[in-house]
């Protein structure tokens, strides 16, 4: 007897609910056996990492405030991925909507500006963003370049420009010559939710864009557009949609809110701008988007799901001792039970006998 | 058998609270790390650090680190998680963690926080760092001398003062013995990566240096000069197991007295913000035994460095010359002040580059 994948006839609904819970329920067997192997108490360690930061006011906003950046460039890249353009450079993308957000704040340092200045930030990133992302799109609809080359290379361009502005033009007088700007005045700050907290304007704004996305695919034509080109080129040709159009559309909207999630992160949690503000948002945004199924109810979950993970990896270097190498493993093999378990959508396990096998390839 | 399980978890939490609440009369102290905690450089000395600090005083406190924390949005969190913890006293091991350090330290005013490197203080914030340059001078002689093609090689990590002071008095003490000494300097943009640091290495070598030094802390430079048959310098920590017929000698990082001195103070109530900027002759760092070189060149580094101990020997001694062939204002009497040190923004003459940023 043979264990082999089948295809199935069609995609299973059941399996495609319940994969990512038979996913998380694999990795806590896969995380329990290895908090033992490590000679730490499995319950504990799994209590540190999932249960006690949701049980405190201060962690659960903490999780929001991480997780507001991977949901709303998630967000993005899904609309991309949904057309099948691949966008990689959301990272790049989101330094350049910090860059030019800071643009505003740094000229009008000290120079009580107004009101109007957070409002310019935030429009001037997400067009900054927007237009940073056109160019892998219009390379790719005129020239056939690879999208997930050029965008991907964009990010380092990006992270250089960045660094020679704070490093030159943008340094902060007062910084000793350390690679900064001056901290934001408070105009150019996007406002706390709670005294006291880190919660911040953001999160709204990433639920609004969570809604929305959710409305655009669900309830519009252009979000059938966007998903009938990804699924069904050959068919979407035939309904009259143009595919080159939908990805210089989608390229740039994710770069808007790639651009937007930038500039919020600089004018909120970090306050000044700096080389080294994302830890890699941009990229793990991609498997915050994956791991939401592209879809924006699932990217929220995915999102706060990955962000739980992060606060709770802290929480148990600090409670348990648990290196943070842990964490990474723990969020690698997640990620590949994820996989795995969706290949089941479209796969199926089967016995078949070696005899059966040869008979069936005589035919 | 499901009851059993849930009655075992609950044990076990319950375990685990008893124990906490055992440990709650100890004086907490928490560490945040930019690096991995086996980087072999400046984390890894940190932690040496933090484990000194262990051995001297562990039966009155209980420490608990938090490693690889990035300098950007995560780290006032990391922070405050510890604060959260419980931890009274917090050492924040990096210069970015200095605004997220101040942040929490305003929200928390009576937690005390230990800055490094950094200029920011406040009434529960000290800073500490120390006098590399002292270090740097040193290794500045020691170059000049053993270099047979008169090129030096430097490794930096970010042109930030201390750095730059670094470069600045490595080369100034290699005038003194060869007048016409080349440096040549690769920025290599980060703190710890062990492939740029290695290709930076190579690319040195590759451009006539002949010994190798460094301000990044793995210890791939170290690695790179061995193979090649170069010499160089190791950083924070004891890199001569990476080098044993290279490694000329290493500044070490030596913050365990330090680490013991606050935290006796913080239990005898004793704690005040204060910035220590401490130099050889206060323990804060160290040299690592002079090895690879003749007697003669043990000596002069020797002699340089019990000059610069006794404070008779200033590594920034005026007048320092700019690199325009501008004398450099001497604010600090017989040498630059410190605080002209501290924000040191320029090279002196005899570089042969350009300042990234001016």
């Amino acid at each position: 007897m043979q264990l082999v994948l089948e295809k199935r006839a069609e995609r299973s609904n059941t399996i495609a609910l319940v994969s990512p819970l038979i996913a998380i329920g694999l990795t806590i067997v896969t995380m329990t056996i290895l908090f033992a192997i490590l000679g730490k108490n499995p319950f504990l360690a799994l209590h540190a990492y999932f249960i006690a930061p949701l049980t405190d006011a201060y962690s659960l906003q903490e999780i929001a405030v991480k997780a507001t950046p991977l949901v709303m460039i998630a967000i993005g890249l899904s609309l991309c991925y949904l057309a099948n353009a691949w966008n990689i450079g959301a990272e790049g993308q989101f330094l350049i909507g910090a860059v030019a957000g800071s643009w505003i704040a740094v000229k009008t340092q000290g120079t009580d500006a107004g009101a109007w200045v957070l409002p310019a930030m935030l429009v001037l990133a997400a067009a900054a963003g927007a237009l940073y992302a056109l160019i892998p799109a219009i390379c790719k609809v005129k020239f056939g370049a690879s999208e997930i080359l050029t965008s991907l290379m964009l990010v380092y361009v990006a992270d250089l420009f960045l660094d020679y502005l704070v490093r030159g033009p943008w340094r902060d007088p007062q910084g000793f010559n350390f690679p900064t700007t001056a901290e934001f005045d408070p105009v150019a700050t996007v406002p706390l939710l709670i005294d006291g907290g880190r919660l911040h304007l953001g999160s709204i704004i990433t639920l609004l864009v969570v809604a929305a996305a959710a409305i655009l695919l669900g309830r519009t034509i252009k979000g059938f557009e966007i998903r009938v080109v990804g699924a069904a080129p050959r068919a979407a040709r035939f309904g009259g949609f143009n595919a080159n159009q939908l990805i210089i559309l989608t390229f740039a909207v994710s770069g808007a809110l790639a651009g937007l999630a930038g500039i919020i992160e600089v004018a909120g949690p970090v306050g000044h701008l700096q080389p080294g503000i994302s830890p890699g948002y941009g990229f793990t945004a991609i498997i915050v988007a994956f791991l939401g199924r592209l879809n924006p109810l699932g990217i929220l979950i995915a999102g706060l799901f990955l962000a739980l993970t992060f606060i709770g990896g802290e929480q148990a270097q600090i409670a348990m001792k648990i290196p943070l190498d842990v964490t990474k493993v723990f969020q690698g093999i997640l990620l590949f039970y994820v996989l795995a378990c969706d290949s089941l959508i479209l796969y199926r396990f089967k016995l078949v006998s070696p005899n059966r096998q040869v008979a069936s390839g005589t035919h | 058998m499901r009851k059993s399980v849930l009655a075992l978890a609950a044990g076990l939490l319950l375990a685990g609270s008893v124990s906490a609440a055992s440990a709650a009369d100890k004086l907490k102290v928490g560490f945040i790390y930019l690096g991995p905690i086996g980087d072999l450089g400046w984390t890894y000395q940190h932690d040496l650090g933090r484990q000194a600090l262990v051995k001297e005083l562990g039966d009155k406190i209980e420490t608990t680190y938090l490693e690889n924390v990035p300098e950007g949005p995560d780290a006032e969190r990391a922070i405050e998680q510890l604060v959260r913890a419980g931890n009274k006293l917090i050492f924040t091991t990096s210069f970015g963690y200095m605004d997220p350090t101040l942040k929490v330290a305003k929200k928390y005013p009576n937690v005390h926080f230990e800055h490094a490197t950094g200029y920011k203080r406040d009434k529960n914030m000290s800073t500490y760092s120390s006098k590399w340059y002292q270090g740097r001078y040193i290794q500045g002689l020691i170059a000049a001398k053993m270099s047979k093609s008169g090129v030096l090689g430097y490794i930096g990590s970010f042109p930030i003062p201390e750095v730059v002071s670094g470069i600045n008095a490595t080369i100034l003490a290699a005038q003194t013995i060869n007048p016409t000494i080349k440096v040549k300097i690769i920025w290599a943009n980060t703190w710890f990566d062990p492939g740029k640091e290695a290709d930076a290495a190579k690319a040195l070598i590759d451009q006539g240096a002949d010994v190798i030094m460094q301000h990044t802390d793995s210890p791939a430079p170290m690695q790179i000069a061995s193979e090649r048959g170069k010499l160089a310098f190791g950083q924070d920590s004891e890199m001569i197991k990476f080098g044993p017929k290279t490694q000329l000698t290493s500044i070490l990082d030596t913050w365990g007295p330090y680490y013991i001195e606050r935290v006796k103070a913080e239990l005898a109530g004793t704690w005040k913000s204060e910035d220590t900027w401490g130099g050889l002759d206060s323990h804060m760092f160290a040299m690592a035994p002079y090895t690879n070189m003749p007697d003669d060149v043990k000596k002069i580094a020797e002699d340089a460095q019990a000059a610069i101990t006794a404070g008779k020997l200033h590594p920034f001694k005026c007048p320092v010359i700019g690199q325009d062939g501008k004398e450099i204002e001497c604010k600090g009497g017989a040498n630059l002040a410190d605080g002209q040190i501290l924000g040191m923004n320029f090279y002196v003459k005899g570089i042969d580059d350009k300042l990234p940023g001016k």
